[in-house]
């Protein structure tokens, strides 16, 4: 039995696992329809829009999108920060919980690291427009200067975002398998041919899944403190960098961490439903997994608000010059509205959403997650463009302007994640189907082991256990004496 | 064997030290009292005609390496006189370098921004890049005073720390520059500097006149659009023995160039003095000497105090 793969040992025909795997491929199947078009279309528009954008920026100079030199950092830097946080949700979300071993976690994990792989791939895009002249940026590699945070920022998201490519792929192999037996002929040419080059010669024998296990426990544990490190990096790409009013303060590492964890699980909290509605997964992704998944993002909201009040209320309590003139700005001044939009919308409203049992329903968390992705966005525009319009030798603050190039860019990034999901998954299963089958084997083969070691007053436990694993048990089955005598004689014969 | 017996053998005399830039604006009765390291000067030979010749190849070699334009007179010199003891040579001639810096005497200043306008003139920068700007600033009191403010030329730049390509650097003479051939523009120097003085090109640049030499870290004229650019002391001026265009262009007399090395600093009025002196006796400071940058401009704080003694 041992030599058989996991999918063999499950019945082939149950109807329920026939349901499963074609949920699991409906992206693929499912014939577009006009909603469908439409939403590819107008992506693929804003993207295309973000390009041109890009293009007259580097022709015209970075005047096109607002920078000057009291500006001279700002929203694509916001940007930036803000999708690569969004990627370490789905990273940690799903390390965790496998590092735990929460079962629930299967149906959804799939969806987790794809948008982790999505937004790290936008994110680190985004930095692009961000840098005066891009053809040069093989200097990073070329010339790089080690006491510079940058450099480390780009290691770190470099080594992230390939981890975290790697983590998304490792339990998609398997599922390719499935997909592949449950397609059949309905999988195109050109789909056959990717499969044939992910599925990395996968035969699904036990020493692979064996393998498998093991590399992806080791790279549970490791993305953790990669992600870690990557959000700490650019914080530090801030707080070392500079001697500016709160960039240069010590908390911006966890400070970038926990918003990170925050904002990002409610960008899964996001993905989630809006994949869940348009592939009809409500059998599978269920209200559970938005109130755990809220929950989770409780903590994490309010170890930000008590570290947004640890972080201003020194810096306003001795009123240093210039931090006390940016918390003023934020406070008081003309970033005011949006600064207590982003408390408010932001931290406050989303806890107490899903801290109250009676919003914590699919829709309140979905909305309250709808709350936190922007406004955290809007938070770290703040965090960026507040204290680089601050000129040191006077005091005064520079203004920031908007133009319809920088908008084009944001949406554009924003836009092209989505985008990359919708793609992912046209050749990807979105339920990692194998670790579905896989728990719910863990799940009977654990009710089986109680069931051996209680006794169910038959002394028959350990028979079931045996089934179970075979995948023949079914929980409530009445016919447990005739088949214990069937499975000793068949012992006997042996 | 030591020197003399060197130069017997070869059958030349030792030659002339070389004559300072700077010595030839100053006094003779202060040039005296600036007794300079005795040893250094002695062992640094006059500047050859092979030696100009050499490093003008080099400098038509090495465009976008203009940091070579100055280290070249500084290595030859070390390979000519001491062949035996190279590492010693290195150091006696390099700290017989000038070591520029700069005393604004804010006491004189009357804001009339003369500096930024012939800074801009001389770089060919647009109207909103200045690279010495003016700052109108006011006491608790009350009241105003006038800073110009330049790059401060740190000791321990932090934007040389953090770029991550190393575009800036700081050369020889103390002089922090940017190779803009090098430079990504992510502007991280920006915001490393405490003093603004760093300005990113985020406009194509005005026109530029033919200019005698294509740019350089010293000379980075036309700015390169998208790249960052800020002061650089009028680097390729200095070795023409000229001011920088801000103190050439002010009036008031304000702005005091000086060299550590030769102890002395000259403004546009002809006023020479011997710099450790000047400052100390003013009570000049630094721009924000608590973090730490070492900045090498000093301010002699006031506003019209000396104002009808002097001129």
């Amino acid at each position: 039995m041992s030599r058989m793969t996991t999918y063999e040992r499950l019945p082939q025909d149950d109807p329920e696992r026939q349901k499963l795997r074609e949920a699991a491929i409906r992206p693929m199947v499912q014939k577009p329809g006009r909603g469908y078009k439409l939403l590819v279309g107008v992506l693929g528009i804003l993207v295309i829009l973000a390009l041109v954008a890009f293009y007259l920026q580097i022709v015209d100079g970075r005047s096109v999108d607002a920078y000057s030199n009291e500006a001279f950092w700002g929203l694509f830097i916001a940007n930036f920060i803000t999708i690569v946080g969004a990627s370490y949700g789905g990273a940690v979300v799903s390390a965790v919980l496998r590092l735990v071993g929460a079962t629930w976690r299967a149906p959804l994990v799939r969806i987790a690291e794809a948008t982790a792989v999505a937004t790290v791939i936008v994110g680190g895009a985004a930095i692009i427009p961000s840098v005066g002249v891009p053809g040069r940026m093989w200097e990073f590699i070329a010339r790089p200067n080690f006491s510079s945070p940058l450099i480390w920022d780009a290691l770190a998201i470099g080594t992230y975002a390939f981890a975290s490519i790697v983590f998304f792929f490792l339990p998609v192999i398997p599922d390719l398998a499935v997909a592949k037996e449950t397609m059949g002929d309905r999988a195109g040419k050109t789909r056959t041919t990717i499969w044939r080059w992910l599925s990395c010669r996968w035969n699904g024998s036990g020493r692979q899944e064996k393998l498998l296990g093991r590399m992806m426990t080791i790279l549970a544990i490791m993305i953790i403190p990669l992600a870690v490190s990557v959000h700490s990096v650019l914080g530090w790409a801030f707080a070392n960098t500079s001697f500016r009013p709160w960039w240069s303060e010590e908390l911006w590492a966890p400070l970038f961490v926990i918003a990170a964890l925050y904002s990002g699980i409610a960008n899964v909290i996001l993905s989630l439903a809006a994949l869940r509605h348009a592939y009809h997964l409500e059998d599978y992704i269920t209200e559970r997994h938005f109130k755990s998944l809220g929950l989770l993002m409780l903590p994490f909201g309010a170890a930000y608000l008590y570290m947004e009040v640890a972080d201003f209320l020194p810096g306003s309590y001795h009123g240093e010059p210039g931090t006390a003139a940016v918390f003023k700005q934020l406070f008081v001044g003309s970033y005011a509205p949006w600064f207590w939009l982003f408390i408010v919308m932001g931290i406050v409203v989303p806890i107490l959403i899903v801290s109250m049992r009676r919003t914590r329903k699919i829709g309140w968390i979905v909305l309250a997650a709808g709350f936190v992705v922007p406004t955290f966005w809007l938070n770290r525009f703040l965090m960026v463009a507040v204290p680089a319009t601050y000129d040191m030798i006077n005091g005064s603050f520079g203004t920031y302007a908007w133009t319809w190039e920088n908008i084009a860019i944001t949406l554009g990034s924003v836009a092209a994640v989505p985008l990359i999901l919708l793609l992912i998954f046209r050749v990807v299963p979105i339920l990692s189907v194998t670790e579905m089958e896989n728990m719910e084997m863990e799940s009977l083969a654990q009710e089986a082991e109680a069931l051996m070691h209680a006794g169910n007053g038959n002394g028959n436990g350990y028979v079931q256990r045996e089934k179970a694993l075979e995948g023949t048990y079914r929980p409530g089955a009445t016919d447990e004496f005739e088949e214990e005598d069937d499975f000793a004689r068949g012992e006997e014969e042996e | 064997m030591n020197e003399d017996e060197l130069s017997k053998m070869n059958g030349s005399p030792p030659d002339e030290p070389e004559p300072d830039l700077l010595a030839s604006l100053v006094p003779a009765k202060v040039a005296d009292s600036l007794d300079g390291d005795e040893v250094a000067a002695e062992d640094q030979p006059a500047f050859s005609r092979r030696q100009f010749l050499t490093s003008l190849a080099v400098m038509g070699a090495a465009v976008g390496l203009g940091s070579q334009l100055v280290k070249t007179p500084a290595a030859s010199a070390a390979t000519t006189t001491t062949a035996t003891q190279p590492a010693q040579a290195t150091s006696r001639t390099r700290a017989t370098l000038p070591q520029w810096t700069m005393i604004m005497d804010l006491r004189y200043c009357n804001g009339c921004n003369d500096c930024t306008t012939a800074c801009q003139y001389t770089h060919v920068l647009p109207k909103d890049i200045t690279w010495i700007k003016v700052y109108e600033m006011s006491n608790p009191d009350g009241q105003s005073y006038y800073l110009p403010r330049l790059c401060q030329m740190c000791e321990d730049p932090p934007c040389q720390a953090v770029c991550p390509v190393g575009a800036t650097f700081r050369n020889d003479e103390g002089i922090v520059l940017i190779d803009q051939n090098v430079c990504i523009g992510c502007r991280t120097c920006m915001a490393a500097c405490p003093y603004e003085s760093r300005y990113f090109n985020t406009e194509p640049m005005p026109t530029v006149p033919k200019q005698p030499f294509p740019p350089s870290p010293e000379w980075p004229v036309p700015q390169q659009m998208n790249t960052v650019g800020k002061c650089v002391l009028c680097a390729a001026d200095l070795s023409k023995g000229m001011l920088p265009s801000c103190a050439q262009a002010c009036g008031m007399g304000v702005i005091y160039l000086g060299d550590l090395t030769s102890d002395v600093a000259v403004n546009s009025q002809g006023n020479a003095v011997k710099l450790s002196q000047f400052v100390k006796e003013n009570d000049a400071v630094h721009l924000k000497e608590e973090l730490g940058t070492n900045p090498r401009v000093w301010y002699i704080p006031g506003h019209g105090q000396d104002w009808k003694d002097s001129y």
